[in-house]
C-alpha cells in the first residue's frame, strides 16, 4: 500500500480512521500529562500504574463474565487507583524509597493478575479468549464509541489542566514552598495522579500494560528539548504524543499489519532520539558544535591576546614577527592566524605577520570583555 | 521596653522514626529582630522552621503567630527554603518563579495579572536581578538563583520572614547585598529568621540568636547571650569565638 492510497483510506475506511483517531488522541493526553510525570521525576509511576491494572481486568471479566471494554476498563481503573495510593501509603508511612514502592506494587499487582489470567484461561468457558490483549494491546479492537469516551476525557482533562494550571506549575517546582502558601498540596497532588492513572488506563486496550508508560514518557521527554516553558513543553508533547499515534498506525497498517502498540511506542522512542540529537539549545549534535567553535574562538583570542602582548613590547603595534617566533612560543597554527587574517586583525607581510591598528583594538579590548563577562 | 511577640512556639517536639529531631522547644521571638538560628549539622535548624510553617508535622506542640494560629495568618509569613531544594532545570523563567510568591494572595485558580506581574518586577530590581527577568532559572548562577528565591519571598510582602541557610554557596557579593535586604526589611519593621551557618558573621548580621541542638539552648539578644558559654553548651566543644566589638 502506498502513501497516497493509505491516505485516502483514513478518510473512507471505518476501521482504520477510528484507529488513527483513537491512537491520535490517545497521545495527545498520555503526552500531555506525561509532561508532569517526567517533571515531578515520577517517570515510574506511569509503569506502576499499568501494570497494577491488569488484576482489575481480570477480576471485572470474573464478577461480570463480559469482555466489554468499559467494565473491564472500570476493573483497571479501580485497580489502578488502589495500586496508586498503595504506592503513596507506602512511601509516607514507612521508610521505604519511592522506587522500592514502585517497583513492589508494580511486581505484585502484575503477577496476581498473571495468575487470575491463566486461572481464566483454564474455565471451561468459551468466553475467556481475548484477555491476554491487554498485555500488549490490540489498536485494532477500538470503536467509534471508545475513541469518544478517550475524546471526553481528554477534554475534561484539558479543562482541569488550564483551571488549575497555576497550582499545578508551582506544586511541581515546589513543593514545600506550595503548602506554606496556604494550597492544600495533596488534594493537588491527587488530582494530577488521578488524571495520569485515567490517561494510563485508557491506553491499554490500545497499546497494553507492558508499554503503557512508554507513552506516557516518551513524547514528554522529547518535548522538554525543545522548550524551557512548561506551556510549550506540555503542548509539545501532547503534539509529539498524537503524531506518534498517527505515524504508529500508518506504519502498522502498511506494513502487513506490524501489531500496533510497539510500533507506536517506537515511533515516539526516535521523536526521543531526534530530539536528543538536534535540539538545538540542549541536542547532543550542537552542544558539541558549540564546543567546537568556542575552542576555536579561543584559539583565535590566545593567538591575538599573544600578538598583543609582543606588540606592547614594541614601539611600533604592527611590528612584524615570522610565524616561528609566534608558534614556537605557543603552538600556534597558520590555519589560525589565516583565519585572523580574514578577519582583518592581523596582516601578512611576505613571511611576516603583525597585528592591525584594528587587530590591536580588538586585542586590547579582549581583556576588558572578559571581564565584563564574569559580571 | 514592651515588645509585641510575632512568633511564639510551644513545646514542639518533632521525630523521625524513633530519634527526636527537635525536643520540646519554646520560643519566642520578638517582632522586628533580624535573628540567626545556630547549631551543628542535625540540630534540627531547619527542622524547626520547617514545622513552625506546617511543613513537616510535629508530635506534639503548638505555633502561634501575633497570638493567633499560623494557619489563621498564613498570609503574614513568607518562606525562603534552601536553594537545593527544587530542581533549577525546571522549565521556567525567574520572573515566573518570582511571580508565585503572589500566588498566595490570589488564592485557588485566579491567574497573576498585571498587578502581580508589577509587583514580582519591583521585586527583582529590589534584588538587582531584573536584567535576568526572562533567563531561565538553570541559567543562573548559584547566588542569583538565591536571590530569585529571596525575591519570591518579598513578593508576598509578609511581615516574618523565614529563610533556610540563604548564604549558602553564594559569593561576598551576593552575601552582602542579601544581608543588605535583611536589614533593610528589619528597619521597616518586620522579623526575620535566618537558619544561619557562619558564627563569625552573627554578630555582624544579626542582632537576636537562638542556639539549637535538639533541645533549645538559649535565646536573646546577641549581645547579651552569644558567647563561649552558649557555644560550647551547643556545639558540645570547647568554641572560643573572638567577638569584635
Amino acid at each position: 500500500m502506498d502513501i497516497t492510497e493509505y491516505i485516502k483510506l483514513v478518510f473512507t475506511d471505518y476501521t482504520l480512521r477510528t484507529i488513527t483517531m483513537g491512537t491520535a488522541i490517545l497521545g495527545a493526553v498520555t503526552g500531555m500529562l506525561g509532561s508532569f510525570a517526567v517533571l515531578r521525576k515520577q517517570s515510574l509511576l506511569g509503569d506502576a500504574i499499568s501494570h497494577a491494572a491488569l488484576p482489575g481486568i481480570a477480576i471485572a471479566f470474573l464478577i461480570t463474565g463480559t469482555k466489554d471494554t468499559n467494565v473491564l476498563l472500570l476493573g483497571a481503573l479501580i485497580s489502578g487507583l488502589l495500586g496508586t495510593f498503595w504506592i503513596r501509603g507506602i512511601i509516607s508511612k514507612t521508610h521505604l524509597k519511592s522506587d522500592t514502592a514502585l517497583g513492589l506494587i508494580l511486581s505484585l499487582f502484575f503477577g496476581f493478575g498473571m495468575l487470575l489470567l491463566t486461572f481464566i484461561q483454564k474455565q471451561p468457558n468459551a468466553n475467556q479468549a481475548g484477555l491476554d490483549k491487554y498485555l500488549f494491546g490490540q489498536a485494532a479492537t477500538l470503536v467509534e464509541s471508545d475513541v469518544w469516551l478517550m475524546a471526553i476525557v481528554t477534554g475534561i482533562c484539558l479543562f482541569v489542566l488550564l483551571l488549575f494550571w497555576k497550582e499545578f506549575k508551582i506544586l511541581l517546582f515546589d513543593a514545600d514552598y506550595t503548602k506554606t502558601l496556604g494550597f492544600n498540596t495533596n488534594f493537588i497532588d491527587v488530582l494530577i495522579t488521578s488524571f495520569i492513572v485515567l490517561a494510563i488506563v485508557l491506553g491499554l486496550q490500545t497499546v497494553g500494560v507492558v508499554l503503557m508508560s512508554a507513552m506516557l514518557l516518551a513524547p514528554a521527554a522529547a518535548a522538554r528539548q525543545w522548550t524551557d516553558s512548561l506551556g510549550i513543553m506540555v503542548f509539545l508533547a501532547a503534539v509529539f504524543g498524537a503524531f506518534s499515534g498517527v505515524f504508529g498506525t500508518a506504519i502498522s497498517a502498511t506494513q502487513n499489519n506490524l501489531s500496533t502498540g510497539p510500533v507506536i511506542v517506537i515511533v515516539a522512542g526516535v521523536f526521543v532520539l531526534v530530539s536528543f540529537v538536534f535540539s538545538p539549545s540542549r541536542g547532543l549534535l550542537f552542544k558539541q558544535i558549540r564546543f567546537i567553535k568556542n575552542r576555536r574562538d579561543l584559539q583565535l583570542h590566545n593567538t591575538l591576546a599573544f600578538m598583543f602582548r609582543i606588540a606592547e613590547t614594541h614601539e611600533n603595534i604592527s611590528h612584524p614577527h615570522a610565524i616561528k617566533i609566534l608558534n614556537n612560543f605557543q603552538g600556534f597554527t597558520k590555519g589560525t592566524l589565516q583565519k585572523l587574517v580574514r578577519k582583518n586583525y592581523v596582516k601578512l607581510d611576505g613571511s611576516m605577520w603583525s597585528l592591525t591598528e584594528e587587530g590591536f583594538k580588538i586585542a586590547s579590548n579582549l581583556y576588558n570583555q572578559q571581564s565584563d563577562n564574569n559580571e | 521596653m514592651e515588645q509585641k511577640i510575632a512568633v511564639k512556639v510551644d513545646d514542639l517536639t518533632v521525630a523521625y522514626n524513633y530519634k527526636p529531631v527537635l525536643w520540646d522547644i519554646d520560643l519566642e521571638i520578638p517582632e522586628g529582630v533580624l535573628m540567626a538560628i545556630v547549631g551543628p549539622n542535625g540540630a534540627g535548624k531547619s527542622t524547626l522552621i520547617k514545622s513552625i510553617l506546617g511543613i513537616l508535622k510535629p508530635i506534639a506542640g503548638s505555633v502561634s503567630i501575633y497570638d493567633k494560629p499560623y494557619d489563621k495568618q498564613r498570609s503574614l509569613v513568607a518562606y525562603v527554603p534552601q536553594k537545593g531544594s527544587v530542581d533549577w532545570d525546571f522549565p521556567t523563567t525567574a520572573l515566573d518563579v518570582v511571580m508565585m510568591g503572589t500566588y498566595g494572595s490570589l488564592g485557588w485558580i485566579k491567574r497573576p495579572g498585571q498587578k502581580e506581574k508589577k509587583a514580582a518586577l519591583e521585586a527583582l530590581e529590589k534584588v538587582g536581578m531584573l536584567p535576568f527577568k526572562n533567563r531561565q532559572i538553570s541559567q543562573l548562577s548559584g547566588g542569583q538563583q538565591q536571590r530569585i528565591f529571596l525575591a519570591r519571598a518579598l513578593v508576598q510582602n509578609a511581615s516574618i520572614y523565614f529563610m533556610d541557610e540563604p548564604f549558602q554557596g553564594v559569593d561576598a557579593t551576593t552575601e552582602i547585598a542579601i544581608i543588605n535586604i535583611l536589614k533593610e526589611l528589619r528597619k521597616a519593621g518586620k522579623t526575620v529568621i535566618v537558619v544561619h551557618h557562619d558564627l563569625q558573621t552573627v554578630p555582624e548580621y544579626f542582632d537576636w540568636v537562638t542556639f539549637l541542638n535538639v533541645k533549645k539552648i538559649a535565646t536573646g539578644p546577641v549581645k547579651d547571650i552569644f558567647n563561649d558559654d552558649n557555644l560550647t553548651k551547643t556545639y558540645g566543644i570547647n568554641y572560643k569565638v573572638s567577638i569584635q566589638e
